[in-house]
C-alpha cells in the first residue's frame, strides 16, 4: 500500500461522511467572507430560518468593491455602499469578526487571512472567491466556492465536495535572477495550458519551490486556479513556521510551539502516489509576459506571440486533457489576439503601455512592494504611465511607510493608493480605459477583467516596474544590470 | 427548499463555440453589486451582446432570432476563472436549463449544479458534431434524459452517453437541496466537532 499525500491527510481528517457514490462532506476549519458574493448567502439563510452555525470559524472583510482614495468618506456609489453595508449589518447580526474598510486589519482578503494567522497549517479554508487557493501556501487546503456552498458553510460548517484528483508539480534547481515567483507560476500555466489542472488539487514541490518565501508561495498557490486546479499547496517547513511566528496573536498562544510540532507531519509520504506528475526546471524560468486573454497565453518577454497550435508545451510524462485544452483553444486564439491588438509572430518588447496596476491578490504584498520599489528606486515613472500602486492591506502599506518604500516610490513619481482589489477586477473606480495597455501584476487577463475594453499583460512586479519607468515592455534584467 | 426537479428536457439549442469561456464573459464584475440573485439574465454576456452605447451585437448568437432555446452548447473548459455564482443566475436567469460541453470547470459545474443547471459533459468528438449540427440546423431538438443520462437528437440519429455523479444526479431529479442534506446532518458534524478538539 502506498503512502499518503500532503492533501490525503488533511482531507480524510476533514471528512465527516462519504456519501456512497457521491461527495464527501468536509468540515470546514476556516471560511472568509467578502461583499460580494455573500449577500445572497445570508439572505437565504433568513429564508429558511435558520441560524449561522459556527460565526467563530468566519472571518469577513470588504475588499471587491472598495475605492482605493478617500477611504475615510463613504463610497460614492450607492450600490456598491449598500453591498458593504449589508456585509457590515450581516456580520454584526452574526457576531462574525469584520474588517470593514479603513480598519488597520482591512485588505484583500487573501492577504489579511495569513497576515493576522487566521491561515493556519492543516486547516480547511474555504470562501467565495477563486483565489482562495492562495492559502495553500502555508500546507492547508483551500478553494475557492459559490454563494450556495458559502451558505451551506454558514449554515453547517460543511460542505458536501468530491474528491479532486492530485497532481505533483516539482521544480527543480533555482530561479534566475531577476525571475520572479509570478514568472515561473505563468511559465508553468503556459505550459499546462488554462484548462491543464482541471478537476485537479497540486501539490508544488521540488528544490525552487522549497527555496520560496512565503509571499512568494502565495503567489504560485494564488494562481493554481488559473490552470483549472481546485487549488494548490505546498507542505509547511521551516519557512512556513517562521513566517508564522511573526504573528503576534500566534506566538502568544502557548500552545504554539505544540502545533508547530504537530505540523511537522503535514508533508507527503515518500511513497505516496499522484494521479499526474510533472517536472520543471527552475533554471529556463525567464521574465514572463501574457499576451492574450488567458492566463494560459503567456511567454518570456523579450519573447514571440506564437502561431495557433503552438501554445500548450507539455512537460513531463504526456497529458491529453493539456494538448486537448490546447488545441480548442485554437478556437479562440485568434479572437483573443484580435481584442488584445495583436499578431502572431509579434514581439511585444519596446511595445508602448498606458497603465501599470502593481496589487492585488497576487502580488499586492510587502516583497512586491519592495521588489517594484527596488526596480524603480533612483527612477523616474515614465510620462505617458497611469501607475496604480494597491497595497493588499493596510498591514502592507503601513509596513511600506515605515521601510521607506512610500517615499521612495513618491519620489520617482508614483502615488500610493489605499489597500482593496482595486483594478484586478475593476468594480470601483479603478478602471483601464477601452483599448489601453495595462501591465497588471494581477492573475487574470480576460477580456473587460480590468475595465471594458482593457486589455491587460499579466506579468511579475520586476516587469511591471521596468514597463513603468521605460512606459514600454522592458526585460527587468536589462533595467536592473544596465 | 424544493427546486424545479430536472428529468426530461427537450429543447433547441444555442451553440457558442469557443472555449475558456470565462465567468467575466458571461456576468462582467460590474454588475456584481447587487444582494439579490435575481435580474442576472439581461446581464449575460453583456459585453459580447452589447456594444458600449446598449445596441444588440448582430453577429452574437444570442441577438440571432434563428436562435432560440433552453440549452447551451459551448466549448472546451467553460465557466474557468471566478467562483461568481451570478454567473450561473445569469444563465438561469436568461432560461437555460442546461449547458452542454467536453469540459467544464470544478467551481463552475458545482454552482451550476446547486442551483439545477445541468452540466452535460461529452466527448470532444462528439461535442464538434452537435455544435456543427445545432449550427446548421437550428431548429434541431435536442433531447437530455437526466435519468437515462442519454444525450439525444433523435431526427439526426446522434446520441450519446454522459456521466453524472448518482448522488447529483438523484437532488436533480427530485429537486432536492443540499443545504437541506446537511442541515439533517447536525447531529453527526456535532459528534464530529466533539471528537476533534476533546
Ligand atoms: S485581488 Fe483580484 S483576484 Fe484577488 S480577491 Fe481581489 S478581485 Fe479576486
Amino acid at each position: 500500500m502506498g503512502g499518503k499525500t500532503l492533501f490525503d491527510k488533511i482531507w480524510d481528517s476533514h471528512v465527516v461522511r462519504s456519501v456512497s457514490g457521491g461527495p464527501d462532506v468536509l468540515y470546514i476549519d476556516r471560511h472568509y467572507i467578502h461583499e460580494v458574493t455573500s449577500p445572497q448567502a445570508f439572505s437565504g439563510l433568513r429564508q429558511r430560518g435558520v441560524s449561522i452555525f459556527r460565526p467563530e470559524r468566519t472571518v469577513a472583510t470588504a475588499d471587491h468593491n472598495i475605492p482605493t482614495l478617500n477611504q475615510h468618506l463613504p463610497i460614492s456609489d450607492p450600490v456598491s455602499r449598500s453591498q458593504v453595508e449589508t456585509l457590515e449589518d450581516n456580520c454584526r447580526i452574526a457576531g462574525i469578526t469584520y474588517f470593514g474598510m479603513g480598519d488597520p486589519g482591512n485588505g484583500i482578503v487573501h492577504v489579511t487571512g495569513p497576515e493576522q494567522g487566521y491561515t493556519l497549517p492543516g486547516m480547511t479554508i474555504v470562501c467565495g472567491d477563486s483565489h482562495t487557493s492562495t492559502h495553500g501556501a502555508f500546507g492547508t487546503i483551500a478553494f475557492g466556492i459559490g454563494t450556495s456552498e458559502v451558505e451551506m458553510v454558514l449554515a453547517t460548517q460543511c460542505l458536501l465536495q468530491a474528491r479532486p484528483k492530485q497532481m505533483r508539480i516539482n521544480v527543480n534547481g533555482k530561479l534566475s535572477e531577476g525571475v520572479t515567483s509570478k514568472d515561473l507560476i505563468l511559465d508553468i500555466i503556459a505550459s499546462l495550458t488554462t484548462g491543464g489542472a482541471t478537476g485537479c488539487f497540486v501539490e508544488y514541490a521540488g528544490e525552487a519551490v522549497r527555496n520560496l518565501s512565503m509571499e512568494a508561495r502565495m503567489t504560485v498557490c494564488n494562481m493554481s486556479i488559473e490552470m483549472g486546479a481546485r487549488g494548490g499547496l505546498i507542505a509547511p517547513d521551516e519557512v512556513t513556521f517562521g513566517w508564522l511566528s511573526q504573528i503576534p496573536s500566534l506566538t502568544e498562544n502557548p500552545a504554539f510551539s505544540h502545533l508547530v510540532h504537530l505540523w511537522y507531519s503535514l508533508r507527503s509520504d515518500s511513497e505516496a502516489r499522484f494521479d499526474k506528475e510533472i517536472s520543471f526546471d527552475a533554471s529556463g524560468v525567464p521574465p514572463m509576459i501574457t499576451y492574450g486573454t488567458n492566463p494560459g497565453m503567456g511567454m518570456a518577454v523579450d519573447g514571440v506571440i506564437p502561431y495557433p497550435g503552438e501554445t500548450g508545451r507539455v512537460h513531463g510524462e504526456t497529458d491529453p486533457a493539456a494538448s486537448e485544452a490546447g488545441h480548442s483553444a485554437g478556437c479562440s486564439y485568434m479572437k483573443s489576439l484580435e481584442y488584445m491588438g495583436f499578431r502572431p509572430g509579434m514581439r511585444l518588447l519596446g511595445h508602448p503601455i498606458d497603465y501599470v496596476f502593481l496589487g492585488s491578490c497576487t502580488n499586492g504584498r510587502i516583497e512586491d512592494l519592495r521588489l517594484f520599489t527596488a526596480a524603480v528606486a533612483g527612477k523616474k515613472k515614465a510620462a505617458g504611465v497611469t501607475a496604480l500602486i494597491v497595497p493588499g492591506s493596510q498591514q502592507v502599506a503601513r509596513q511600506a511607510q515605515r521601510e521607506g518604500l512610500t517615499e521612495t516610490l513618491r519620489l520617482a513619481g508614483f502615488e500610493m493608493r489605499q489597500p482593496g482589489c482595486s483594478s484586478c477586477l475593476a468594480m470601483n473606480e479603478d478602471k483601464i480605459p477601452p483599448g489601453k495597455y495595462a501591465v497588471s501584476t494581477s492573475n487574470r487577463n480576460f477580456e473587460g477583467r480590468q475595465g471594458p475594453g482593457a486589455r491587460t499583460l499579466l506579468a511579475g512586479p520586476l516587469v511591471a516596474a521596468a514597463a513603468a519607468v521605460t512606459g514600454k515592455i522592458t526585460d527587468p534584467r536589462e533595467l536592473i544590470w544596465h | 427548499m424544493k427546486r424545479r426537479e430536472f428529468t426530461i428536457l427537450e429543447s433547441t439549442a444555442i451553440p457558442m463555440p469557443l472555449a475558456n469561456i470565462d465567468t467575466d464573459q458571461i456576468i462582467p464584475a460590474r454588475f456584481l453589486s447587487a444582494t439579490v440573485r435575481e435580474g442576472f439574465g439581461e446581464k449575460l454576456f453583456r459585453d459580447w451582446r452589447y456594444a458600449s452605447d446598449g445596441s444588440p451585437v448582430p453577429g452574437f448568437v444570442l441577438n440571432q432570432p434563428e436562435f432560440r432555446g433552453e440549452i447551451l452548447i459551448t466549448g472546451s473548459n467553460f465557466g474557468c476563472g471566478s467562483s461568481r455564482e451570478h454567473a450561473v443566475w445569469a444563465i438561469t436567469g436568461h432560461g437555460f436549463r442546461a449547458v452542454v460541453s467536453d469540459s467544464f470547470a470544478d467551481i463552475f459545474m458545482n454552482n451550476a449544479l446547486n442551483n439545477g443547471l445541468l452540466t452535460v459533459t461529452v466527448t470532444t468528438a462528439f461535442l464538434a458534431q452537435l455544435t456543427e449540427l445545432v449550427t446548421a440546423r437550428p431548429s434541431s431538438m435536442v433531447r437530455i434524459d437526466l435519468p437515462g443520462q442519454v444525450l439525444s437528437v433523435p431526427e439526426a440519429r446522434l446520441q450519446s452517453g454522459f456521466p453524472v455523479d448518482p448522488f447529483r444526479k438523484e437532488c436533480l431529479i427530485k429537486g432536492l437541496d443540499n443545504i437541506d442534506y446537511l442541515l439533517s446532518m447536525k447531529e453527526e458534524i456535532l459528534a464530529f466537532e466533539k471528537n476533534r478538539h476533546p
